[in-house]
């Protein structure tokens, strides 16, 4: 047996999102060959769950006015807790208003501004300009000095995916839905392509291609509770780290989102607090201003996560159907007309999920896993470490935006941003690069997954069921690696991951696996998503400081002089525990310093 | 006591040989909050492992979960069961091509339509990335964003008898969509060019007015009077052409 189809082309794009899409447009753009690849219709991507809004420094609103890219670059960095990439953020944070126009000419339907007086929930009252009439508004969000969130009520990430996808569909760029990447094709120094299975019909196929780009999304799944659509699997990056060549950075730090919505968690936008909303304890006080006086329940998203956590743990928490434990969301004062209006989505799954009507209702939330900050690591041009003509964009790479903590609406603006940056670099090299073709070693790669799916059929390496590890794994990484974390804990976790991972070697199917067999499917991933799991609370175990979202107990204090670096996680073959190395960050443009929020400013108050 | 569910699934695998289509029962207690993206699960993982449908987002906002839910097309994932009777009949959307069981191809439909209908901005402008973007009024955004609410996920062209007789009607999602074009002043087409695309019975004429689309819609979208406004200028432009001497096929 042997691969069913094989197809060539200049460029691969593994995932259709929105940064995998904007990158395919970059390099058709160029008259370059592009075929993309996704386990869903691209317009089904996580993409379009996307709430809030994208951050870009148009300042056109009153709130906003004075912005520009140096101080989004500011308070991308702080929000990072110097974390990140700071030539990265500097030149995403240089382009994204392009970015945002270029979208408007396409046809995404941004709020605009309304010139007048206006009162908002918060108390605060300013007066948009005539001269500033019908150009993109904005809306405030979390750690940022200027409001520059622009967005389309709160489905943004939906209207921006659908605008993007149209442009796909006038370039008749081809995408091949339902087919998922199972393995890089490579010689050890530069990938050829990947080797995929048609979730229609089981097949393996070929795709064989000069460059290829890794925009598959996060890995939240890995969390039993997260905001996360059920394909991110961290499927790409787990595909990544398997060749042993290529490094996943900084696992370790994993967004907590303030507001997911229990039992289903799923995400209460940021753009209910950026537009006036509180978070309320169990005696309906008001607890945010207690802890952050000055951002409050604007604080970056690890602060007020770790803020809401401490105030639960102090006994403020509330016990319901919902959750053992939440707090309340409450955005009853911004009115009916607001709430349905910009907050609808949000009501809508609210009412959908709970039959809680925002706009009389106060909404059960608690942090949530959101975000994964990590993913393949790149240079700054979106070249994937160790292996060439490999690329990774969006959520699944760590391009290093984002260091430690993202803000809130950096991200969707980064999928378009990079898509656009390293789709430009894509094409570059594409057009200066040759197709290898080594059949004897593309063979060996389809024989390798053609063995794995045997087995798995047959049950040669063992009975262990996929569902029960998916769950444990899950279930680990909420008890070991979530907000708080401490040595001890995190050892426990990493053995108990590593138990998982030598049982997910001998995982055998209950069924015959023929065809399209979904048990198949979650069977091919469940090793690969462990390794990602165990990058992620190895990583944290080893890394004996606090910053940002990854937050220890027992090292409270971020420490520059021992760990202003990233972490960079290997998988050797036949290992159970990645290898660990670092890099150093460096600080060109803001040294370390104060965030003007959180833990080191405002001390952790006792709550009232 | 909690009820006992009995799920009776409409079972198919046309990629197996000799498969043949039929009803296969499951049951279970029903419990707190339960959800058919949660009993469906729960199905796969525990009872059937072979049991195909799908769910992305599982927050209603993604589409992908569509099926016929006692008959009516739904979305699966915020279908809470306690709404329902004991016994729950699931098939799969007509009209879209089966892939197995619940799961059907509107990946494929929607592409064909994006392109069949060109939606997307048709403009002659060059983009500037130095100009500003150009001004619109906040109410033209927001009413552009109604019809772009749209999740293609199917429900509207399931339950219409046009697109179950004949194939290459486009819908109420299909007309929606454009009008959302006819409504952005981004886009440059005229009525004439719009006539070319939805002015035919695959188009605008050819909803026959039952509108369970628009009782339907699980994103409750204005899919009446977004009819009503293609149809209204289709119906223009029709004439116009005609009284300007152009054929009308």
């Amino acid at each position: 047996m042997s691969a069913k189809h094989t197809h060539i082309s200049d460029v691969l794009v593994v995932g259709a999102g929105l940064a995998a899409e904007r990158s395919a447009i970059e390099a058709a753009e160029q008259g370059l060959s592009v075929i993309i690849l996704s386990l869903i219709p691209p317009r089904r991507s996580h993409s379009t769950a996307a709430q809030g809004g994208m951050q870009a420094s148009l300042g056109n609103i009153a709130m906003g006015l004075g912005d520009n890219p140096r101080i989004h670059l500011e308070d991308t960095i702080k929000g990072s807790d110097w974390g990140c990439d700071q030539e990265v953020a500097k030149a995403f944070c240089d382009t994204v208003p392009i970015m945002i126009r270029q979208l408007d000419s396409w046809g995404v339907p941004w709020n605009r501004v309304v010139a007048g007086k206006k009162k908002y929930a918060s108390g605060i009252e300013t007066e948009d300009l005539k001269e500033k009439e019908g150009l993109i508004t904005a809306r405030d969000f979390g750690g940022v000095a200027k409001w520059r969130c622009c967005y389309t009520a709160d489905g943004t990430g939906h209207t921006v995916m659908f605008v993007v996808d149209t442009v796909v569909c006038k370039m008749g760029i081809t995408v091949h839905d339902r087919m998922e990447a199972i393995s890089l094709i490579h010689d050890g120094e530069t990938c050829l392509g990947v080797v995929a299975r048609d979730l229609r019909t089981g097949d393996i196929n070929v795709y064989l291609a000069k460059s290829t780009v890794i925009g598959t999304g996060g890995a939240g799944r890995i969390y039993a509770a997260t905001t996360n659509a059920v394909v991110c699997e961290g499927t790409g990056g787990a595909m990544c780290l398997n060749t042993g060549l290529v490094p996943l950075g900084n696992m370790e730090a994993v967004q907590f989102h303030p507001t997911g919505m229990p039992p289903v968690w799923i995400l209460m936008t940021e753009g209910a607090r950026g537009d006036g909303g509180y978070l309320l304890d169990k005696n309906m006080h008001r607890f945010m201003p207690d802890y952050e006086p000055k951002k409050k329940e604007l604080a970056s998203r690890d602060v007020v996560s770790r803020r809401m956590i401490q105030h639960i743990r102090a006994g403020y928490g509330i016990q319901s159907k919902y959750a053992p434990q939440h707090l309340w969301l409450d955005i009853r004062h911004l009115g009916r007309k607001w709430v349905w209006n910009n907050l609808r989505e949000i009501s809508n799954i609210a009412m959908n999920f709970n039959g809680l009507d925002p706009a009389k209702d106060l909404v059960p939330v608690l942090p949530t896993q959101h975000y994964s900050m990590g993913g393949v690591r790149t240079n700054k041009n979106g070249f994937v470490y160790g292996l060439k003509g490999l690329f990774a964009i969006g959520e699944a790479a760590c391009w290093d935006l984002h260091g430690f903590n993202r803000l809130g609406g950096n991200s969707l603006a980064e999928t378009v941003t990079a898509g656009f940056l390293v789709g430009k670099e894509v094409a570059k090299y594409t057009l200066g690069a040759t197709q290898k073709f080594d059949y004897k070693l593309i063979e060996g790669f389809v024989k390798t997954e053609e063995e794995r799916i045997k087995n798995l059929i047959s049950g040669k390496n063992g009975k262990e069921n996929a569902y029960a590890i998916k769950e444990a794994m899950g279930q680990a990484m909420m008890d070991h690696v979530h907000i708080f974390r401490t040595g001890p804990a995190l050892q426990q976790g990493v053995a108990k991951l590593q138990e998982l991972y030598r049982r997910s070697l001998k995982i055998g199917l209950h069924s015959s696996g023929q065809g399209a067999n979904p048990e198949l499917a979650q069977a091919l991933r469940m090793p690969g998503m462990i390794r990602m799991a165990l990058c992620t609370a190895y990583g944290a175990l080893m890394r004996t400081e606090s910053r940002g979202s990854h937050s220890r107990e027992d090292y409270p204090k971020r420490d520059d002089a021992n760990w202003l670096k990233r972490t960079l996680a290997y998988w050797k073959p036949g290992a159970d525990l990645p290898t660990l190395e670092y890099e150093p960050v460096a600080t060109p443009h803001m040294p370390p310093g104060d965030r003007g929020y959180g833990e080191a400013t405002a001390g952790p108050k006792a709550a009232k | 006591m909690a009820r006992q569910l009995t799920f009776s699934i409409f079972r198919y695998n046309p990629n197996k040989l000799g498969d043949k289509p039929r009803m296969q029962e499951y049951t279970f207690e029903e419990f707190e909050g339960l959800t058919l993206f949660v009993a469906l699960n729960k199905i796969r993982e525990e009872m059937d492992p072979t049991l195909m449908f799908d769910f992305v987002c599982r927050a209603a906002i993604c589409g992908s979960c569509a099926m016929m839910v006692n008959g009516r097309p739904r979305l699966a994932c915020k279908t809470m069961t306690n709404l329902l009777p004991n016994r729950i009949n699931l098939l799969p959307l007509p009209v879209f091509k089966l892939i197995g069981d619940l799961s059907v191809d509107t990946g494929t439909w929607f592409r064909n339509l994006q392109v069949k209908t060109e939606s997307w901005v048709h403009t002659k402008k060059r983009f500037d990335p130095n100009a500003l973007e150009v001004r619109m009024d906040n109410k033209i955004a927001e009413q552009i964003y109604e019809p772009e609410r749209c999740v293609e996920c199917g429900c509207c062209v399931a339950t219409c008898v046009t697109a179950n007789i004949r194939e290459d009607f486009i819908g109420a999602t299909g007309i929606n969509r454009v009008s959302r074009f006819m409504m952005d002043p981004r886009d440059e087409r005229t009525d004439a060019d719009y006539y070319e695309v939805v002015g035919n019975e695959d188009g605008a004429f050819g909803c026959v007015g039952l509108m369970a689309c628009a009782d339907l819609c699980p994103m409750e979208l204005p899919l009446q009077s977004q009819l009503a406004y293609a149809r209204r200028r289709m119906a223009a432009a029709g004439l116009k052409l005609q009284f300007a001497g152009v054929k009308i096929s």
